[in-house]
């Protein structure tokens, strides 16, 4: 048997350790359900969808739930059934795709950043600071106003914003652990500086990481999802919970359902997501100190 | 019974619901009575429910843990059903707690007075306009020096001691009647600890508390309880008088505690007790201490002993506690390995060495070399023999990690030599060291939860110093890891384990076996037992030792415990502030003559005697720096002769070949 083998043993037998400790917890049980049902329901919510979504009937304009329309119709009479099952594709896309680019690129940057240490660590930790500090929001309308929408401009910028505030994350946990004693053993061993990082260092960030990962995530829909409610996300007639929530908004004293639906279905995922992430960090042994979006 | 008891708990179980819904006990069927006056040691290893039973005599319970059954009464109140509110006003109230590290907790943007006038308010009964002078009474009363002065410091100006002080003295602004203690004084040094216990034990007798005193530390608990009990795994296994368990246990597992201790005045080894307690969650038929135990028989692991009430006063779960003499006729002393009986020649020497952690800039270094501050570690010539165990004393902050640190390399000299084996100098730091230097000079560190990598098993943690130094892989790497486990008496099956999974004692052996995988010269421990249960230490030592004699590895010991380093070691070296105060053979050191500080270090010691005081002749004040002048110890020495101790860096005095005392005093006074 070689080493490698047995770390790659040791790897999946920790995979299989930590999926069983979050299925253990109801938290993960629960999150992991739902967070599977929305990307089950991304793939096939096309052919699942009872109508299409946007096909437009007057006669249907705010019509309550019926028999045909189960959650009845929007104010162009479209059927929120299916645009609600659909809502979700675009967002689980884009923010499926940036989120783990922003771990990559932030939690690189923050390692480096730890291990460089000294001034130059710090003044650049002032910069980032100086760039958390800036309410999000405007960061992105500014970037969005700038290059416009579409999801070959939203990838980037949601990759670019939510990478900062993992650098640092990464930056903290990599300060952490070289300032460990196991890490002083490495260097008086006489190990390279490579060897160092890769075998002590990176095992331990990159549990940090996922964990920071699974909640950017959620931060990251519930972004994308004011964006579209601002007309910055998802053009129409794409359908998207954000989007669907701001057109049914205006008619929500007599037509509820409208804004109900969506609502579901965002609110159901994004809990889903953090459950998840807090069964993680727990099933990984990392106190989440950060609070979910909500 | 003289007094009717002030905290009452009757028939305890506390327990957690485990992930399939069982619920496991942490905690069995415990009873403890305190009277006013009263105080009681608490002791066990770690894992015993000793805080979880101090936290339920306040009625707290940690998250996730649950009463099972059974009673909690403090002066007559029900503490179980008490309404929220009025719990909140006993806690820190009438029952005060002092945790672990509690001086370390203290908020550090806040000066001293106004932490200590917000307990004052939260909870005393003096007027505002008092609070000055209550303030100023409670820090006189923990007697620190300059009261006035230091409420307008912060705490990070003050040593760990003081802050530990500045913790009672909030504790008592309530004016409790009753002090949970939870080992107050782990992490303090040996002169500092004596003190905080004399302190405790004044405070107790003149404020007539109730007091529960948890601590592993059977030598504070000597020193300010009356009556102790014994836990083990969530049981109470003995109770009694502070005399009566501490001199004369009539259970085997107190006994077993008891001679795992080092004393100062025994030149052996302590005996291991071997083996660890059951985790909560398995499930015991019989005695739990059964598996550990050298007078178990088949009665002990039929079924459960239950706690018999002797004449004597004492209380004992055990069969078979009146056969406890055979122990005494069971123990033979482990012998120590003999000391160099062969002269092999110099495996390390160190020449002058000096090192500073501040590096004063080119202009400062021109223009005012006055102004730079005295070395952290200097003059330190010292030659080690191989085979040799060398023990480094002195408190914290005297320079010993950065001695260790300097010779593996990790912090610079800042002048004079570092050489193996009377040739290849070891001056440079470690990423310029020759291949064949870096395997001859291994360390281990005092914390194996923190000198392991969490994500390595034990096989990847011995496969880096094999790889490294002896290119091993496949099958001979893992046959050398088997081997080298199974000296450090572990096995294979403890190959694919992480750490979490190991206990401590397992750790530090895992942390062992990898500095001997190497096969080095030279092990430097860093204060490799602090982080230990007594028992466990014993056998750790032990390990060593045995390690030691077969391959002939030269140790050098940093320990701030006296007891420990004489048992190892075959010569002392008693540093302060970075400097040699006094060097020589263990039996030298340990007796008369003394140079003064060596004399206050072991005065300071708390034997687990209650027959035994503590003889205090330096105060506990902590120095930051060294002196520019003169001798290390002037500003703290009992016997300061005068300004030449001041000025003059005292003269070595070889009192006996080999033993060097650096004092101003001359030899016939010492
Ligand atoms: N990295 C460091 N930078 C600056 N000062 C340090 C550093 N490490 C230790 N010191 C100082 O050096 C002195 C000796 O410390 P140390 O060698 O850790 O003592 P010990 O191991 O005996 O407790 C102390 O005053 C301590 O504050
Ligand atoms: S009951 Fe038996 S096993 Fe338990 S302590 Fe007594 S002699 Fe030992
Ligand atoms: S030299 Fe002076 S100050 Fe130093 S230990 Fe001796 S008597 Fe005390
Ligand atoms: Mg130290």
């Amino acid at each position: 048997m070689t080493v490698s083998s047995t770390s790659h043993q040791q790897e999946h037998g920790r995979f299989i350790t930590v999926m069983k400790d979050i299925l253990a917890r109801p938290s993960g049980r629960i999150g992991l359900t739902l967070v599977l049902f929305h990307i089950l329901l991304a793939l096939l919510s096309p052919l699942i969808a009872p109508y299409d979504f946007k096909l437009q009937n007057s006669s249907l304009m705010l019509s309550p739930p019926s028999s045909e329309h189960w959650l009845g119709a929007d104010h162009l009479g479209r059927d929120i059934l299916s645009r609600t099952l659909m809502g979700g594709r675009e967002a689980l896309l884009v923010t499926g795709i940036a989120t783990p680019l922003a771990v990559i690129w932030g939690g690189f940057i923050g390692i480096l950043f730890g291990l460089v240490g000294g001034r130059v660590d710090e003044v650049l930790m002032r910069i980032v600071d100086a760039f958390l500090s800036l309410p999000w929001i405007l960061k992105m309308l500014v970037l969005i106003v700038t290059f416009g929408t579409g999801i070959g401009v939203l990838i980037p910028t949601l990759t670019f914003f939510y990478g900062i505030p993992v650098i640092r994350v990464a930056r903290a946990a990599t300060h952490d652990i070289i300032a460990r004693d196991f890490v002083w053993a490495a260097k008086a061993r006489g190990h390279s500086r490579i060897s160092i990082i890769w075998r002590e260092l990176l095992p331990n960030v990159l549990d940090t990481l996922m964990v920071e990962g699974a909640m950017r995530w959620s931060w990251m829909l519930l972004a994308f999802s004011s964006l579209s409610f601002l007309g910055f996300g998802v053009s129409p007639p794409t359908p998207d919970w954000g989007l669907m929530i701001s057109d049914a908004r205006g008619f929500m004293s007599f037509a509820p359902w409208g804004v109900i639906a969506p609502v579901i279905g965002l609110s159901s995922l994004i809990i889903g997501i953090n459950l998840s992430a807090d069964a993680l960090a727990k099933a990984l042994g990392i106190d989440r100190a950060q609070k979910a979006p909500m | 019974m003289p007094q009717s008891s002030f905290i009452d708990i009757k028939n305890l179980s506390v327990g957690y619901t485990s992930r399939n819904g069982k619920i496991i006990p942490v905690l069995r069927d415990v009873n403890l009575s305190i009277t006013r006056g009263d105080s009681i040691g608490l002791v066990g290893e770690s894992g015993s429910g000793k805080s979880t039973l101090a936290l339920a005599a306040m009625g707290y319970f940690k998250r996730g843990l649950h009463v099972i059954s059974g009673q909690v009464q403090f002066d007559g109140i029900d503490m179980l059903n008490i309404e929220r509110n009025a719990l909140q006003r006993l806690r820190g109230g009438r029952l005060a707690l002092i945790p672990q590290n509690s001086g370390q907790s203290l908020t550090p943007n806040l000066r001293i007075g106004q932490q200590i006038s917000e307990a004052l308010r939260l909870h005393g009964d003096l007027p505002a306009t008092s609070f000055d002078v209550g303030v100023i009474d409670l820090l006189s009363q923990v007697r620190l020096p300059d009261p006035v002065g230091l409420t307008d410091r912060y705490p990070h100006e003050l040593s760990g001691g003081q802050q530990q002080r500045v913790a009672i003295a909030m504790a008592l602004a309530s004016n409790p009647e009753a002090l949970l203690l939870d080992e107050p004084t782990t992490g303090l040094d040996v002169t500092t600890q004596a003190h905080i216990m004399e302190l405790l034990r004044d405070l107790a007798k003149d404020r007539n508390l109730a007091m529960l005193y948890v601590s592993h530390d059977l030598g504070a608990i000597a020193r300010v309880c009356n009556k102790v009990m014994v836990m083990y795994a969530g049981e109470t296994v003995l109770t009694g008088s502070a005399k009566q368990v501490l001199l004369s246990p009539r259970h085997p597992y107190a006994h077993g505690l008891l001679v795992s201790i080092p004393r100062l005045n025994e030149a052996s080894l302590p005996q291991a007790l071997d083996g660890r307690p059951p985790m909560p969650s398995e499930t015991i038929t019989g005695c739990a201490f059964a598996d550990r135990c050298k007078l178990a028989d088949q009665t002990c692991h039929k079924s459960p002993p239950p706690l018999n009430h002797l004449e004597t006063g004492e209380a004992v779960r055990c069969f078979h506690h009146d056969q406890i003499g055979q122990l005494n006729q069971k123990t033979e002393k482990s012998a120590r390995s003999n000391p160099t009986a062969a002269d092999k020649g110099t495996a390390l020497s160190l020449a002058n060495l000096a090192v500073s952690y501040s590096q004063p800039g080119l202009l400062s270094k021109l223009f005012a070399p006055q102004d730079t501050p005295p070395s952290t570690v200097d003059r330190i010539t010292i030659d080690i023999k191989k085979g040799e165990t060398l023990g480094l004393v002195g408190e914290s902050g005297s320079g010993k990690s950065t001695i260790l640190k300097t010779i593996a390399g990790m912090v610079p000299a800042q002048s004079g030599n570092i050489i193996l084996n009377q040739a290849e100098r070891l001056d440079m730091m470690v990423e310029k060291r020759p291949a064949a230097h870096l395997r001859q000079v291994q360390i281990i560190f005092q914390n194996p939860d923190d000198s392991l990598n969490p994500r390595h098993t034990v096989a990847q943690v011995l496969a880096q110093p094999l790889r490294l130094y002896y290119g091993l892989s496949g099958t001979p790497l893992r046959d050398r890891s088997i081997d080298i486990l199974e000296q450090v008496r572990l096995g294979e099956h403890y190959l694919e384990r992480l750490p979490s999974q190991l206990s401590g004692g397992e750790k530090q052996r895992v942390a062992i076996a990898r500095a001997f995988a190497a096969d080095p010269e030279i092990i430097l421990c860093d204060e490799v037992t602090s982080a230990l249960d007594v028992s466990v230490q014993a056998a750790v030592l032990d390990l060593l030792d045995v390690l030691k004699r077969q391959d002939g590895t030269t140790y050098i010991f940093v320990s701030h415990d006296l007891a420990v380093v004489k048992a190892i070691s075959d010569r002392v070296a008693v540093l302060y502030q970075g400097r040699i105060c006094e060097i020589g053979p263990v039996a030298a050191v340990y007796s008369a003559p003394f140079h003064p500080y060596t004399d206050a270090l072991l005065g300071a010691v708390l034997e687990p005697d209650p027959d035994v005081a503590p003889r205090l002749t330096a105060d506990d004040v902590v120095e930051l720096s060294p002196p520019k002048t003169g001798c290390p110890f002037q500003r703290r020495c009992p016997r300061k002769l005068g300004s030449i101790c001041e000025t003059d860096i005292p003269t070595a005095q070889e009192i006996a070949p080999g033993h060097v005392i650096h004092c101003h005093i001359p030899q016939l006074d010492l």
